[in-house]
C-alpha cells in the first residue's frame, strides 16, 4: 500500500490522489445546475472549469450528452476552447463510436477519452484506440449496478443490464490495452451515501491501471473513506461540486489532514 | 523566440495553447533552415519512443539537433530522445546524454503508466525552475522513465524508484512531466525556458 510508504525514509514522494469533477455538457452548455457565487455564466463549460482549476482540481471529465448529427464537430469545439483556457489535464466521453472521433478530439487538445457502451458493443475498438494513441489515452468507463449476488455491466446511464460481470470486463478492457478505468456504481450514484468501496476495492486490487471512482459522493468523509478503504487513484463527483456543498480547497485539506497525498 | 521541432511524433495543440495564453511567441520547424529563426528550440513528443526516433531521423534534423548551442527543452518523449537509449522498442537515441530511458516495473501498488501528480525535488540550482518551490507536483503521464544520474538529474521524482522527472546538460534540457498541463507551477516553467 504506497500511503504507508511515508514511513520509508528512501521515499520522498508519492503520486496525489487526483480530484475529478465532472461536468454534463449538452450542445456545448452544462446541464446540470451549478450554483458559484462568482460566475458570470454557470452554463459556460470552459469558465466553470477554469473555476475548478483555479479551485485546485487535479482533472477534469467532460461527458457531452448531445444527441444530434453535429455531435463531433460540438464535441471537438468544446475539446478546443477548454485546451485553450485550462492548464490541467480532462479526458471528454461521451458517444465516442471509431478511431475518427477520438483522432479529432486528441488534435483537438483533448488529453484522454472516456468509452463506455461502444467498447461493451465492440471490445476491439479498446485495442485499435490504445495502438493508434497510447494506453494513456484511452479511458474505458464502466457503469455497474448489482443484480442479485454479481456486478453486472450496464449501459444507457445503468438502464441496460449487459451480460457482462464487472469484473471480468474490467480484466478484459485491461488486457486490450485501456489506460484507466472510470467506475461508476449505479446503485449509490445520486444517493451522496458513500462511495462503492466494497467494489471498488476489489477492481483496484485486481488491476495495474489507474481507476478513478465514482458515484456516491455526498460528504468530505466519502472521499477520505474511498482513499483510504480502496486506494484508488482518483475520485470523481459532479452535483457536491456543482453545488458548492463541498469546495476542494476543504476536500483537499481534510485527505491531507488524514495523511493521504494530494497536490494542494 | 521558440521554435518547436516538428516530426510528426503527437500532438501539440495543448502545448501552442499554454504558450499562447502566456504570451511566449513561438514558430515551428520543418527543416534545417528554419533553426537560424529562433532562439530557443522545444522538442516535444508523445507515445513510443523508438517510433518517435524513427520519426526524427527521416526529418534528417538529427545531426542539427545534436549540434544545437541554444536552449533545447524536450518534453516527455521528446526528454527521452535526448537520452542514448531506451527499452521502448530496444531504440538507440540522440545520446546528448550518456544515460538511458528504461521500464518502470508495473504492479497493483505502482500502477503504469505512472499517471497523475508527483512532486519534483530540484537537486541543482537552475534558472529553469526559478519560482518554484521543492517538493511542487507536475503532471506525468509515461510508462518509461529516465534513470537517476548525479550528473545529469536536475530534478528528482519517485514513483516505484527515483527517476529523472528533469535532466540538464550545457544547452540542452528535459523534462518528462508536461508543464503545459501542470497549472500554475507548469506555466512558470515555460516562462522561465523563454527567458533563459
Amino acid at each position: 500500500m504506497p500511503r504507508y510508504a511515508r514511513n520509508d525514509a528512501l521515499i520522498k514522494s508519492m503520486l496525489a490522489k487526483r480530484i475529478i469533477p465532472c461536468l454534463d455538457v449538452k450542445d456545448g452548455r452544462t446541464v446540470k445546475g451549478v450554483n458559484f457565487v462568482d460566475l458570470r455564466d454557470a452554463g459556460d463549460p470552459v469558465e466553470l472549469a477554469w473555476n475548478y482549476s483555479r479551485q485546485g482540481a487535479d482533472e477534469l471529465v467532460f461527458l457531452d450528452i448531445t444527441a444530434t448529427v453535429e455531435r463531433r464537430k460540438t464535441m471537438v469545439e468544446l475539446v478546443k476552447s477548454v485546451a485553450r483556457q485550462i492548464n490541467i489535464p480532462f479526458t471528454i466521453g461521451g458517444g465516442i463510436n471509431e478511431i475518427a472521433d477520438a483522432d479529432a478530439l486528441l488534435n483537438a487538445g483533448a488529453d484522454k477519452i472516456s468509452i463506455n457502451s461502444a467498447a461493451v458493443r465492440n471490445p476491439a475498438l479498446i485495442d485499435e484506440l490504445a495502438k493508434a494513441f497510447g494506453a494513456q489515452f484511452v479511458v474505458i468507463a464502466v457503469d455497474t449496478r448489482s443484480i442479485g449476488d454479481k456486478n453486472i455491466v450496464h449501459l444507457n446511464g445503468g438502464r441496460l443490464p449487459t451480460e457482462r460481470e464487472t469484473l471480468e470486463w474490467i480484466l478484459e478492457a485491461e488486457s486490450r490495452g485501456a489506460g484507466e478505468i472510470l467506475l461508476t456504481s449505479m446503485d449509490h450514484d445520486g444517493t451522496k451515501n458513500g462511495f462503492d468501496n466494497g467494489l471498488l476495492k476489489i477492481v483496484n486490487d485486481a488491476v495495474h491501471i489507474p481507476v478513478i471512482a465514482s458515484g456516491g459522493a455526498g460528504a468530505v468523509q466519502h472521499f477520505v473513506d474511498v482513499f483510504e478503504k480502496t486506494n484508488v487513484d482518483a475520485a470523481l463527483a459532479a452535483s457536491v461540486f456543482h453545488y458548492g456543498e463541498i469546495l476542494i480547497p476543504d476536500l483537499k485539506a481534510v485527505l491531507k489532514s488524514n495523511n493521504i497525498e494530494v497536490r494542494i | 523566440m521558440t521554435g518547436i521541432i516538428r516530426y510528426g511524433a503527437g500532438n501539440i495543440f495543448s502545448l501552442t495553447a499554454a504558450l499562447e495564453r502566456l504570451g511566449i511567441p513561438y514558430g515551428m520547424i520543418n527543416t534545417k533552415e528554419d533553426f537560424e529563426k529562433f532562439d530557443r528550440y522545444i522538442i516535444p513528443g508523445v507515445g513510443h519512443a523508438g517510433a518517435a526516433m524513427h520519426k526524427l531521423e527521416q526529418t534528417g534534423l538529427v545531426p542539427t539537433i545534436k549540434a544545437l548551442n541554444k536552449p533545447t527543452l524536450g518534453i516527455c518523449v521528446g526528454m527521452q530522445l535526448l537520452t542514448s537509449y531506451s527499452e521502448e522498442g530496444d531504440s538507440n537515441l540522440l545520446g546528448i546524454f550518456p544515460i538511458k530511458t528504461l521500464k518502470f516495473k508495473d504492479s497493483s501498488t505502482y500502477k503504469v503508466p505512472h499517471t497523475g501528480w508527483n512532486q519534483v525535488f530540484p537537486e541543482k540550482e537552475n534558472p529553469l525552475f526559478q519560482n518554484i518551490p521543492s517538493g511542487s507536483h507536475f503532471y506525468f503521464v509515461h510508462s518509461y522513465f529516465i534513470e537517476y544520474d548525479k550528473a545529469y538529474t536536475l530534478l528528482s521524482a519517485t514513483y516505484s524508484n527515483e527517476f529523472s522527472a528533469s535532466i540538464w546538460h550545457d544547452n540542452f534540457y528535459g523534462v518528462q512531466f508536461h508543464p503545459e498541463k501542470s497549472g500554475v507551477y507548469g506555466e512558470t516553467l515555460l516562462t522561465n525556458f523563454s527567458k533563459l
